[in-house]
């Protein structure tokens, strides 16, 4: 039987597939400054280091990788979190690995540690994200609601030493440079933070992968998919360890990245019939494509200061929020 | 034929006793009202049935193996439970809200096998939902609802059914609808277990009767030997009166009791 309500399965992840291809393309042809698309293609398949294949394989290359490597795991966690709570307003930033993550490269700039080696501030980020999702597991493993609640102590109480930190901070470019990184940016990020951040985003996101099954049972609430033999506990426990690890390892190389997360999922649930597995893939995707979209926009709009990525996602995330309670208004029954 | 046994359960919430030394055998082939008034433990008692909430004390066996030694899926194969006034969190299709019913019997990744659906358009035509098959579920009404997911409990062809009052919020043609289906499942061999309120259709459907009062098994036996004014006015004190049996059965409830 044909019906609206029942597309081809690859659609959706397809068409959205096609929307990250074209946007990681053009990160690559987009920038500051401006190589002729002939000699980027030459750049990128040459082993010569001249300025255009600099510029690609050192600058916008691993930018693009790194956006969609974030990008991806923001959306894939959103969409998992949103299933796991039935909220649609969960977002990965909840379970306090964020918050944990921003701490863990303060404490970094704090004692200028990034000075003397390089990937201080990341490794202290993961750590710290992996400490508050610790917490949040300790705290939180028995329920949905305890779960929550943990997250948002934990949330908090990472946000209260980023308050600690800027206060006495030991000296007002030490604040600056803290301020800086918790505005989340791509640039001058190198295949370093790559290779740093892409194994523990790529366990995260396999584990969050396999959530697909859990989530649609929970369409029916949690008791109903207990007896339909989904182990709750089990994957309330892989969910927050596959977020903490992916949104862990993500916000540690790019600082806080607001609202992918959230807006993803929403991108797509009406295409695939509300169906939560089914908004796992597209929401990857769609989650990778935006972040490439926003990460464009802070290249391309004329400003005398870099423009911060989380920042520019924050403020088109915004409105988008104002749309959705709206929306809800209109379809709560 | 399955077998359901409950031997000695017992389980306390909060210092107080939900359930209370219940024991019994239940076997397939019988349509089992569980009857209680609010608080008595009946769905406490179908939950532990369930194996969704393990007890104090005691134990539950299904085939000679006790609940808490099977594989949660294996279990979820072999008996459907469905909760009082249970929702929809998503907008999802009706279609898919009942497939969801076949999780158990789903490969870990993957859709549903082909095979399905004959299967689900013959489970959503019996709970006549036909009209409402790609309707999403959030905008179902109360009544509609409930029959989309008593089509979810069923469409995995579980041996036993737990419904927990499946019956509430129903209008009087699909209450007796959904009687009679899980009376039919009942002489094809299944065991069901329903709380029921309505002590009418109870009688007219059901094979056996089991009573709660305060967390105690009071009676447990055909239905047509349980059922008794004397029973009614112990387990909800009221004066009953109780006209025909089996098909014609009538319970009509008189006063509430006077306090002796």
């Amino acid at each position: 039987m044909k019906c609206p309500s029942r597309p081809p399965s690859y659609l959706v992840p397809g068409l959205s597939l096609i929307v990250l291809l074209a946007l990681a393309a053009a990160s690559l042809f987009v920038g500051r400054v401006y190589v002729s698309p002939v000699d980027l293609i030459a750049g990128l398949a040459s082993s010569h280091s001249t300025l255009a294949a600099l510029v690609v394989t050192e600058l916008r290359l691993p930018r693009a990788v790194l956006a969609i490597l974030v990008g991806a795991s923001l959306g894939l966690s959103g969409a998992v979190l949103q299933g796991l709570l039935r909220n649609p307003l969960a977002e990965p930033g909840l379970l306090g690995v964020s918050n944990g993550a921003a701490v863990g490269a303060v404490i970094s700039i704090y004692f200028g540690l990034a000075h003397a080696f390089p990937l201080a501030t990341p490794l202290l980020a993961l750590a710290g994200s992996m400490i508050a999702g610790a917490l949040t597991f300790a705290f939180g493993r028995t329920s949905t609601l305890s779960l929550i609640l943990a997250g948002a102590a934990v949330s908090s109480l990472m946000a209260s030493f980023l308050a600690m930190a800027l206060n006495f901070a030991p000296s007002p470019y030490a604040a600056y440079e803290m301020s800086t990184w918790m505005l989340g940016s791509l640039s001058e990020r190198s295949w370093d933070h790559i290779m740093l951040a892409a194994p523990f985003i790529a366990i995260g996101m396999l584990i969050l992968a396999m959530m697909g099954q859990a989530i649609d049972a929970l369409a029916l609430g949690e008791t109903q998919a207990l007896s339909l033999g989904i182990h709750l506990n089990r994957t309330r426990i892989l969910v927050l360890l596959g977020v903490g690890l992916a949104v862990g390892a993500a916000t540690s190389v790019t600082g806080s990245i607001g609202f992918i997360g959230l807006v993803a999922p929403h991108l797509v649930r009406p295409f695939v019939g509300h169906q939560p597995s089914r908004t796992l893939l597209p929401s990857t995707f769609l989650g990778a494509a935006v972040l490439l979209l926003a990460d464009l926009g802070t290249r391309v709009i004329p400003t005398n200061t870099e423009l911060k990525l989380g920042m520019l996602t924050s403020l088109l995330g915004a409105p988008f929020f104002f749309w959705l309670i709206v929306r809800m208004q209109k379809t709560a029954p | 034929m399955s077998r359901l046994t409950a031997s000695h359960v017992a389980l306390k919430r909060s210092g107080r006793a939900i359930l209370d030394d219940v024991s019994f055998v239940l076997e397939g082939g019988s349509f089992v009202a569980l009857v209680g008034a609010n608080g008595s433990g009946k769905s406490t008692l179908l939950s532990v049935l369930s194996g969704l909430i393990k007890a104090d004390a005691g134990e539950v066996r299904l085939d000679g193996a006790p609940l808490a030694s099977l594989e949660r899926r294996d279990l979820a194969r072999r008996r459907a439970y469905l909760p009082q006034t249970p929702r929809a969190e998503w907008p999802i299709a009706v279609e898919r809200l009942v497939a969801l019913g076949l999780t158990p019997h789903l490969p870990t990744f993957g859709e549903l096998p082909g095979g399905w659906e004959p299967r689900l358009t013959e489970a959503i035509a019996a709970c006549d939902l036909s009209d409402h098959r790609f309707q999403p579920a959030t905008t179902l009404s109360g009544g509609e609802l409930a029959r989309a997911m008593l089509a979810r409990a069923l469409i995995g062809e579980p041996q036993i059914v737990l419904a927990d009052e499946p019956t509430s919020g129903l209008d009087p043609r699909h209450a007796l609808d959904t009687v009679g289906r899980l009376k039919a499942l009942a002489s094809q061999g299944k065991l069901v277990v329903a709380a029921l309120h309505d002590l009418t259709l109870a009688a007219r459907y059901a094979t056996h009767l089991m009573a709660l009062h305060t967390g105690r098994l009071v009676a447990f036996g055909p239905i047509g030997e349980t059922l008794t004014p004397e029973l009614l006015r112990h387990v909800f004190e009221v004066e009953a009166r109780i006209q025909g049996a089996g098909e014609n059965a009538f319970v009509d409830y008189l006063r509430p009791a006077t306090q002796s």
